[in-house]
């Protein structure tokens, strides 16, 4: 946990701009408090102008009139003006904040993208941002709003008697006292709740996520009873921490009720003796409501500004996380990419405990077609990443004509190669800018002929609005081959000089395959090339297989090679075949 | 809002005990203004110091009736909304353990998670704070306007202009902002699908080298939802303004009115006080009440989206038949549509699979694979034909008992929370060990099993992340092994297994005591061409069946799918 008072500094630091604006906020604040705690007072005099019958004075209650009505103009002004700077502060901060976070993830290692889950960084750049600042720019407001009305009130009480404004003083605080109980003695029962809430929806997750499975195997009864049990559980343990919590209301209401007929009592004594006039106590029993409000909102804004704290942390946290290795200084390219691929001890792990890649070498000449296979896990996908410098390799090198990746600008080494995966993910948009996403400028005829290269087209036609559709996120109502079929478009529009196609076909049905594979064929031509691929009969063709076996090149050759060497290949390529 | 107001009738005294108690407390707080003023008017006016402190009791004494009132309706309040939820989320988890796989997909998984969680609570709330507030708020307004034309016709009628002007202000001003709300609440959806589509495609956008584009158009997302936020901030910030000038000049209204009402001698000075007392009381019930509308309309629509859930039908067919049964499988003439579903999913299938043989099901994606094994333990319900198990249509079956025979392990491998021997025992729960060691040397999973620390004891966490994917597929496979099913069905179970584990499984199964007739639905040809009798499926048309020798020879699908597979044995087979 980080000290709070470093967070607080973060804060500051990035609202340095908005100073002058909360300058300005907080003096409307102090505006609108003044004129709202002068009200009551004018109110008072005014009052006083009333005797009784045949006895007003109507020509000062006139004047006291004038300026109540005077304060209330002035009061909502400032009110109105305040919100508004407010709002403009809470949603520039929000703003600013989320783009740099949005930026960090531009930059961010995939190293931390892919060890935390997407959801929580979602919820850091989303959530986190709003509660940190509704709760802390708001917090701040209502505290020192709440912190100028109890002072003010207690200084205008004070002017009018100090021994009236004593007892409100003395027992205002009880309230508090009693919030706290309530909320100290209810914490332990929300946070079963919490508990309890949580177990339920990992049930309910589970349940639902699996429903299938649920009723294959006829257990929808024992998953209702399991439920419910857990349902009753949460309903005896909500009733409890939402009916014990909700005393904190009618208590703290009583405490004011006690207070205001202590002010009643001593007011109305007071003004027997002729220490006050009527008008005055009135004025202190209207100020006695308006004393105990802010007590009631302070108590919670300070909960607000410890959970805007929580968050804040969660979102610096992001974005401080360290980013990527810098850019080369001076990026050294290749004069002409041919595709020369030249690996040396590349060594590579995700947990510095559990080495993945040690050891690996490997030579391509320019238009090679490199298949990679091996067993899940042996490190054919982290060898892609590493090719991609998505992840960076602890030890070794990887040169591409002549020239070490690292020496490279990332976007300039990805530039020269097209890469397919497994995951097929396509951006909320139309079928046409899919296709042209690394070529915007791409013309009609380009995009339908790549979509014609790609198998894709005759798809595409059958859409509702054509290469118009719109995709929604995740690809929406395309099937997994339609999808793959796209991303393959995409990569036939702008073919750089070098492919890698990781498990590209896997999600489609072999005879589709074969056309795609046919493509591919033509895609590749003259292109060094990376093919990892889940099915054997898929890399036959390759100029070299490489098998992979804990982070090893453990056989190298042809096919026909490898199977006469006999070995672990060959042993893969058998069971296939093998007879039941 | 039917059901909602069912359930809510199971709860009637509290409905009606908290509403009532909360009017109480609110009758009780409405006298002390009065109090106040006969305090003033007798109290000092006639220097009775008794009568101060007799009165400051009752003051007090109020104070306590009210506390107790307050408390009875809070906690009927909970009692009833606690209540009310509960029994919904258990409305709908029944309902959603009866829906069919059709109506499943059609949902969505998280659609009905959110109608179980948040959508449950967010009617919580509103049941809690409606029976508490819905008729205290208008009954301390309309109270306050009573009170004061028992004091004095005239000074009531600025209660009677007021409080119809600040309804205008309040509920219109929240009118309004509503719809500019929910633009904002979409303003903020995209920016959270920008955010999450950026982390996803994080590979492919590195790739393709559009960070810059990306992070310029996310600003502009964040731009459009900063306008709108500002745009529905500047028309809801006026409301308390409004309403503290409306209120403050109300005041100046009923001082001027009283004063002249006092120089005639129709009012006294208390009284005056206390139409202003009454004045202070509304506005705070008046914010209470648009704050509650808001929670009400979150409410409604939480309660309305449940609604629309329950009223989901499904029929449920249960036939009630019950044997034992040795395993035949026979398909008659079946066609299957999905619901909404303009064309068949499979049409005029006819196949039988007698005990113990191996059905190889092929066929590329979308062919129907899927739906035609679902059909079989009434997953789906045929919508033409007969699927029959021993000769008895599945539809007749007593439901639990047909999927008692049949082991299904599906194409996505998911385990639950517990241990490996929870997760085993779903196949049959009174299973020894020895039964579930002999279900997983079978699945070709004891290995790796006893090399866990746990053993059958090693925890599982949710959906089973601790295992890899090859181990979860076998384990499930054992988990439809336990109950020694009398069908088994593997839909394309052995995906994530390499081809020598797939190999080993299926001997393995081929081998068991009493094999299972069983289903293997695959897109390799490798995994199928053992197998008894292959059905290759064309766009919901059984296009070939047979063995694969068979097959290789007259079906031109399975012979294009086969040989994508196996380029090599093409010159062989046709040479």
């Amino acid at each position: 946990m980080k000290d709070k008072r470093q967070i607080i500094g973060q804060v500051l630091h990035r609202m340095r701009r908005y100073i002058p604006a909360v300058a300005g906020s907080l003096l409307m604040a102090a505006v609108y408090v003044a004129a709202s705690l002068y009200i009551p007072i004018l109110v008072g005099r005014a009052i006083d102008c009333i005797i009784e019958q045949g006895k007003v004075d109507f020509a000062a209650m006139a004047g006291y009139l004038l300026r109540i009505a005077l304060c209330a103009g002035i009061g909502a002004f400032a009110h109105w003006l305040m919100t508004q700077i407010n709002n403009r502060i809470t949603y520039g901060v929000s703003r600013d904040i989320r783009n740099e976070a949005f930026c960090r993830l531009q930059v961010l290692p995939l190293g931390y993208l892919d060890s935390h889950p997407q959801g929580d960084t979602v919820s850091r750049v989303i959530a986190d941002v709003d509660t940190f600042a509704d709760g802390l720019l708001m917090g701040f407001t209502q505290l020192f709003t709440g912190v100028l009305t109890i002072a003010g009130t207690l200084v205008f009480m004070l002017t009018i008697n100090w021994k009236i404004a004593l007892v409100v003083v003395v027992l205002t605080p009880l309230s508090l006292v009693v919030a706290t109980f309530i909320a100290g003695r209810t914490h332990s029962m929300f946070m079963l709740q919490v508990k309890i809430r949580g177990e339920q929806t990992a049930m309910i997750d589970e349940t639902i996520g699996q429903l299938k499975v649920v009723q294959a195997f006829g257990h929808e009864k024992e998953a209702l009873e399991q439920f419910d049990k857990v349902n009753g559980e949460l309903e005896k343990a909500s009733l409890r921490a939402i009916f014990f919590s909700s005393l904190t209301n009618p208590t703290t209401r009583f405490v004011y009720a006690m207070v205001y007929a202590g002010v009643g009592l001593v007011g109305a004594m007071t003004a027997i003796s002729g220490g006050i006039s009527i008008g005055h106590l009135t004025s202190l029993l209207n100020y006695t409501n308006q004393y105990t409000k802010p007590f009631n909102e302070i108590s919670g804004v300070v909960a607000e500004l410890q959970n805007a704290l929580a968050c804040a942390q969660r979102v610096f946290e992001l974005i401080e996380a360290p980013a990527q290795s810098p850019e080369p200084e001076h990026s050294q390219m290749p004069q002409k990419i041919l595709g020369a691929v030249e690996i040396q001890n590349l060594e590579f792990s995700y947990v510095p405990e559990k080495p993945l890649i040690t050891d690996f070498n490997l030579s391509v000449r320019p238009g090679q077609r490199i298949a990679i296979v091996g067993p899940t896990g042996c490190g054919k996908t982290t060898f892609i990443n590493l090719l991609m410098r998505f992840y960076e390799p602890l030890n070794g090198e990887i040169r591409l004509d002549g020239v070490d990746t690292a020496d490279m600008h990332r976007g300039q080494l990805r530039s020269c190669i097209g890469m397919v995966l497994q995951d097929t993910w396509l951006k909320a948009g139309t079928v046409r800018e899919n296709i042209a996403m690394g070529k915007p400028d791409a013309t009609e005829e380009e995009v339908v002929e790549a979509a014609k290269r790609a198998h894709a087209h005759s798809f595409i036609k059958r859409l509702p609005k054509g290469y118009d559709t719109l995709i929604g996120e995740s690809g929406g109502n395309l099937s997994q081959g339609q999808k793959q079929l796209l991303c393959i478009a995409r990569v036939m529009l702008c073919l750089p000089p070098m492919l890698i196609l990781d498990e590209a076909t896997s999600s489609i049905d072999t005879r589709t395959e074969i056309k795609i594979q046919k493509a591919f064929q033509s895609m590749m031509e003259g292109r060094t090339s990376f093919v990892v691929a889940h099915r054997l009969s898929t890399v036959q063709e390759a100029d070299v297989i490489l098998v992979m076996r804990d982070g090893k090149i453990v056989e190298q050759g042809s096919h026909s090679e490898l199977l006469k060497k006999n070995g672990f290949y060959a042993e893969l390529y058998q069971s296939q075949f093998a007879l039941v | 809002m039917k059901t909602l107001f069912r359930l809510l009738k199971g709860y009637g005294k509290e409905a009606v005990l908290a509403p009532l108690f909360k009017m109480l407390e609110a009758t009780f707080e409405l006298l002390i203004p009065l109090v106040v003023a006969a305090i003033i008017d007798n109290g000092i006016g006639n220097r009775d110091q008794g009568y101060i402190v007799r009165m400051c009791l009752v003051m007090v004494a109020l104070g306590i009736v009210g506390l107790v009132c307050s408390v009875v309706a809070q906690y009927y309040a909970a009692r009833a909304a606690v209540g009310v939820a509960a029994k919904l989320r258990h409305r709908l988890m029944a309902h959603i353990l009866g829906l069919r796989y059709s109506q499943m997909d059609a949902l969505g998984t998280s659609t009905m998670i959110t109608r179980m969680t948040s959508d449950v609570n967010q009617v919580q709330n509103g049941v809690n704070l409606a029976l508490r507030l819905l008729l205290r708020s208008p009954f301390v307004v309309f109270g306050a306007m009573v009170m004061a034309f028992t004091i004095d016709f005239q000074g009531a009628l600025v209660f009677a202009e007021v409080i119809p002007l600040l309804c205008v202000v309040v509920f219109g001003i929240m009118l309004i902002t509503m719809p500019m709300y929910r633009k904002v609440q979409e303003g903020l959806d995209s920016v959270t699908a920008a955010t999450r589509q950026n982390l996803s495609g994080v590979r492919v956008i590195r790739a393709f080298r559009k960070e810059a584009e990306e992070t310029e158009s996310f600003a502009e997302n964040t731009w459009v939802l900063t306008r709108r936020q500002r745009m529905a901030g500047r028309i809801s910030g006026l409301m308390n303004p409004i309403t503290f000038v409306v209120i403050n000049l109300a005041v100046v209204a009923l001082i001027q009115v009283g004063g002249v009402k006092v120089y005639s001698g129709v009012l006294t000075q208390g009284l005056v006080i206390a139409l202003y007392n009454y004045m202070s009381q509304i506005l705070v019930e008046l914010i209470k009440m648009a704050n509650l509308i808001i929670t009400m309309t979150k409410a409604a629509a939480g309660a309305r989206r449940i609604e629309a859930m329950l009223e989901i039908r499904c029929e449920t067919f249960d036939g009630g038949r019950q044997t034992e049964c040795t395993g035949r499988v026979e398909f008659r003439d079946v066609s299957a549509t999905y619901e909404g579903a303009s064309e068949a999913s499979l049409e005029h299938i006819s196949f039988t699979a007698m005990p113990g043989q191996t059905v190889g099901i092929i066929g590329g994606t979308g062919s129907g694979k899927t739906t035609l094994i679902q059909l079989i333990p009434n997953l789906y319900p045929a919508s033409a034909g007969a699927v029959l198990l021993d000769g008895i249509d599945v539809q007749a079956w007593n439901q639990k008992a047909l999927r008692g025979q049949i082991g299904v392990v599906p194409q996505k491998a998911e385990l639950f929370r517990g241990t490996i021997r929870d997760n085993l025992l779903w196949g049959r729960e009174d299973a020894t060990d020895e039964e579930l060691w002999q279900a997983l040397e079978t699945a070709q999973a004891a290995q790796f099993v006893k090399d866990k620390a746990g053993g059958l004891d090693e925890p599982v966490t949710q959906g089973g992340g601790n295992f890899s994917g090859g181990q979860r597929q076998r384990l499930t496979i054992a988990r439809a092994l336990v109950r020694k099913p009398a069908v088994l069905i593997l839909d394309d179970s052995a995906s994530a297994l390499d081809y020598a584990t797939d190999a080993a499984l299926r001997a393995s199964i081929h081998n068991m005591e009493n094999p299972p007739t069983t289903f293997i639905v695959s897109q390799r040809a490798a995994s199928v061409r053992h197998a008894d009798s292959i059905l290759v499926l064309e766009d919901g048309l059984l296009v070939g069946q047979g063995s694969h020798e068979q097959l290789l020879k007259s079906c031109a699908v399975y012979q294009e799918i086969y040989y994508s597979q196996f380029p090599g044995e093409v010159v062989h087979h046709e040479g």
